[in-house]
């Protein structure tokens, strides 16, 4: 089981592709199919997840990603210096 | 997903759904790509984390996040292009305790609301200023911003930005720090994942600065605008980090508190400073106690600096004090500070029609160029009291009474020449009677605090009073045509 | 008890008696002695004095401050009141109250600092962009000054609306007795308010309605309250105006000078009377109609080229010749040079 994972919340998802080129683990694609909206919302494509929250804090929309993790009881703050290291390890 | 948590998600300090958007109310009204979006998740988390968001008032723009208000739970208001900052001062002032944000773009903090900007951080206003800086109008359709790059093209700088036409890109945290008050400047930039989490991290200590009473706090925030640059997202934000950044470079500016000791005023109750209190009188009670006085319209004329306006005043107050209808109008302005001075009183047992005398019955005329320019229109029958020896050769005035008072030597005899003023009113209210002697020296011994000068004027009014019953009688014997000689 | 006052001073007591602890304003002649008595009182009573970097940002700090919810004030002078224009746009706009006290002087331009009325048109018909109004009070003593500064919190309040005291450099700087009694200032729940509370915290101050139908909605609700304006907050005054024969009509010091020319036309057997309007906005139209139902003519005195006379006529529509005499540049007339003009106009009448 992947230690975190995304909801990509279809409708709200403007496709801008910002999560695809930051995801530490690339596990984020546009979709080929296009959205009520007309657009190629991002979807997660692999089970590599780490719950980082890089895409949740690239994204330009509010509410368009929900990130989860395996464990429970971290901050925000421990989140956020873990998504930094993560993304460092990938640069 | 029950073995999950949620640890990223939009914060509560977002609307849920953004009702007052007139469509697509489950997403914003950015471009795909847009900084502005990342930014405010950042301001949302943050007043999250810091548990302010019920205090927050969220201060809105013009421009393309002229529309923020749609999306913060928060208190909300809507600024004039540019003058955020002067709302923020005044929002802040009322709400100590509120956490105030002016949210602003390029055009709107560093075009049109400079001075706003400039002064809030000038006064180190306890409030917090989120600066987007992408370069480019975009809301009204791509035209130069004052952060425009050398060379870049807008619509309105066809050939790209020009310095010999256009000048150069306005760099705001470095003015902005040249300032003594700012508790904390820093630029930070969109332009990859990094660089990102750098700027909440920058957004976050700006509000928390807030909540402890720091001062003024800027994040300037580089920024993407894929729509008008026609970049793709990623390549927009590529640019920004390697063409923006280069000549807007990031970092803090300022991260220390403004060091001064504060002032305080002292408090006053309300009665106090109002200057109330005392018995109120109903007009025929007041006609009742008015005793010793006689209405007069006068005009006092001469240099600035003689008192002239201050005698006026004197008589305006001696003729309230005595329960008269009174109106002291002046002449004011650039002749306060030099030149010429003049005032009208009026002295009245009737409620005052006009206040401006055009035919005064008295002229206190204080020096030469007055005598000559308003003595011609006192009226018949009236008085001038002239400060000097004698009248000009060439000046006469039928039908008017003359003094000629040296006031101003008798007051300098006296030790200060300040005081002519105070002759003349002592000549003044001998020759009209039109007040009593004793109301002017309560007067003055109210107004002026000095104990050597109020004996000063005590003896000026005195002196003035006796030069003018001698020349009376000197003009008894002179007859009707001028100074008695 | 009575105290020699100067008008400009007057209107910081009486905003004070009013509840107001909030000033943002920029110095300019002849009204600067307001903001420099608003620094001397206004903080001793715990409130907020603030000289801003300029009249837009002292518009724009009352917008603020009555976005919060503050009773404010700020006052002028034609070229800061140029300057104020965007920002009392947007205050009516976002229907947020205050008060202006604009201390007329000459203009265009710099002009310079003696007094005009010549602020009558950019304050009654709205010197900024769209459809709105100011409630405009024209004193014409000290006493008054403190009054209707009073009444103008009042009005803004009901009407959550900008109003504004209009008197030109002489009211504000003559000094007359003013009495003042304590009176407890009533200032109404404004619920709308961004105090930065959790109870106001859902609310939005606001200008702005993008879509066409919710733009006219707005500005009919607008509308809809000037209308309740103009019914129901006309003041004026007249003076010996039941037999007259000629209605002289001016506001302000010029109300002043008119009261004594139509005693002296009255001495020389011209049954003349006054008419003053106090609202300049709403202007006391249906009140002058009666006023001037017997009367054969009327002059208007102004210290401008001709901005009331053009509501003067409104109001009559043609019914009796509308006679204009003005004095500019800081010159005013005498009594008796009204009453010439009077006696002039009413032989050509004959």
């Amino acid at each position: 089981m992947a230690k975190g994972t995304i909801k990509v919340n279809q409708d709200e998802c403007k496709g801008c592709g910002l999560c695809v080129e930051s995801c530490p683990q690339k596990g984020m694609e546009l979709s080929p199919e296009l959205n009520h909206y007309g657009i190629h919302p991002a979807f997660l494509n692999n089970d590599k997840c780490t719950g980082c929250g890089i895409c949740y804090f690239v994204c330009p929309e509010p509410g368009a990603l929900t990130v989860y993790k395996l464990a429970a009881g971290q901050t925000t703050a421990d989140l956020a210096q873990h998504a930094e290291v993560a993304h460092a390890a990938t640069v | 997903m029950n073995d999950y948590t949620v640890v990223h998600e939009k914060a509560p300090a977002f609307f849920d759904r953004f009702a007052r958007k007139d469509e697509n109310q489950h997403q914003t009204h950015y471009c795909p790509g847009c900084g502005h979006g990342v930014v405010h998740k950042m301001i949302a988390d943050a007043l999250t984390e810091l548990g302010v968001q019920q205090r927050t008032i969220l201060v809105s723009p013009v421009g393309c996040s002229v529309f923020a208000y749609y999306y913060f739970d928060t208190g909300n208001v809507q600024a004039a292009h540019g003058r955020a900052p002067a709302v923020a001062t005044a929002l802040k002032r009322s709400n100590p305790e509120s956490i105030v944000i002016s949210y602003q773009g390029d055009g709107d903090l560093a075009a049109i609301g400079t001075a706003e900007i400039v002064h809030a951080a000038n006064r180190g206003e306890n409030i917090t200023v989120f600066f987007v800086n992408n370069s480019i109008y975009g809301m009204t359709g791509g035209q130069m911003a004052p952060t425009t790059l050398l060379g870049q093209i807008s619509t309105t700088t066809p050939w790209g930005r020009r310095p010999n036409n256009d000048g150069m890109p306005i760099k705001m945290c470095e003015m902005l720090s040249a300032l003594e008050a700012p508790a904390y400047i820093e630029r930070v930039a969109l332009s990859d994942a990094k660089h990102i989490l750098q700027a909440r991290k920058a957004v976050k200590k700006a509000l928390e600065l807030q909540t402890q009473h720091a001062g003024f706090s800027m994040v300037e925030i580089l920024s993407p605008c894929p729509t008008i640059l026609k970049m793709e997202p990623t390549v927009a934000r590529h640019w920004v980090g390697e063409v923006l950044a280069k000549q807007f470079p990031l970092g803090v500016y300022r991260d220390h508190r403004a060091e001064f000791v504060p002032v305080d005023v002292p408090q006053k109750p309300l009665a106090e400073l109002l200057g109330l209190g005392g018995e109120k009188l109903s007009d025929a009670e007041r006609q009742s106690r008015r005793k010793n006085t006689q209405a007069r319209t006068i005009k006092v004329a001469g240099f600035g600096g003689q008192g002239v306006l201050l005698l006026g005043q004197l008589l305006a107050e001696m003729g309230m004090r005595e329960h008269m209808e009174v109106s002291w109008l002046p002449s004011y302005g650039p002749e306060m500070r030099s030149g010429s001075a003049h005032c009208h009183v009026t002295l009245a047992h009737e409620r005052i029609g006009a206040p401006v005398i055009t035919r005064p019955e008295v002229l206190i005329a204080m020096n030469e160029p007055s005598l000559r320019k308003f003595g011609p229109m006192v009226q018949v029958g009236g008085m001038i009291l002239y400060n000097g020896r004698e009248l000009p050769e060439d000046l006469q005035f039928e039908g008017t009474t003359v003094h000629c008072i040296p006031a101003s030597q008798i007051a300098d005899e006296i030790g200060a020449a300040k005081v002519a003023n105070v002759v003349m009113l002592g000549a003044m209210l001998e020759a009209t009677n039109c007040l009593p002697l004793a109301t002017a020296r309560t007067v003055l011994a109210d107004m002026v605090k000095n104990p050597k000068l109020s004996e000063m004027n005590d003896r000026a009014l005195d002196v003035g009073r006796e030069y003018l019953d001698q020349d009376v009688l000197a003009l008894a014997v002179a007859g009707p045509d001028g100074c008695g000689e | 008890m009575r105290q020699l006052c100067k008008g400009n001073v007057a209107v910081v007591k009486a905003a004070l008696m009013a509840g107001c602890r909030s000033f943002y304003g920029y110095p300019i002649t002849p009204a600067s002695e307001i903001a420099e008595y608003a620094a001397l009182l206004i903080p001793q009573a715990g409130g907020t004095f603030v000289q801003a970097e300029s009249e837009v940002s002292a518009i724009n700090m009352v917008y603020g401050a009555s976005c919060a919810g503050q009773r404010v004030m700020t006052a002028s002078s034609g070229p800061g009141i140029s300057l104020m224009q965007e920002g009392i746009s947007y205050l009516a706009g976002a229907e947020l109250p205050c008060v202006i006290a604009d201390i007329m002087r000459g203009g265009p331009g710099l002009g310079n600092i003696s007094p005009e009325q010549s602020d009558y048109f950019c304050m009654t018909k709205g010197g900024g962009h769209g459809c709105y109004r100011n409630i405009v009070l024209a004193p014409s003593s000290v006493q008054e000054m403190a009054a209707l500064t009073m009444l103008a919190f009042e009005l803004a309040d009901k009407y959550r609306n900008p109003a504004v005291l209009l008197a030109d450099g002489y009211v504000g700087q003559m000094m007359e007795p003013l009495e003042l009694e304590m009176t407890e200032a009533i200032q109404p729940a404004k619920p709308w308010a961004v105090r930065g509370t959790p109870e106001t915290h859902g609310n939005l101050v606001s200008s702005i309605y993008l879509t066409n139908d919710l733009m006219e909605e707005h500005v009919r609700k607008l509308e809809a309250k000037y209308l309740e304006c103009e019914r129901s907050e006309c003041r004026w005054e007249t003076y010996r105006a039941e037999d007259a024969e000629v209605l002289v009509i001016g506001y302000g010091i010029v109300s002043r000078i008119l009261r004594t020319a139509v005693d002296v036309a009255r001495a020389h057997g011209l049954k003349a009377g006054l008419f003053r309007p106090i609202t300049l906005w709403p202007f006391p139209s249906q009140a002058l109609r009666q006023a001037a139902e017997k009367v054969e003519k009327v002059l208007v005195v102004e210290l401008s080229t001709g901005q009331m006379v053009e509501d003067v006529r409104l109001a009559l529509n043609g019914r009796i010749p509308v006679e204009f005499y003005s004095r500019v540049g800081g010159n005013v007339p005498s009594a008796e040079k009204i009453h010439s003009e009077l006696m002039a106009h009413m032989e050509a009448l004959v």
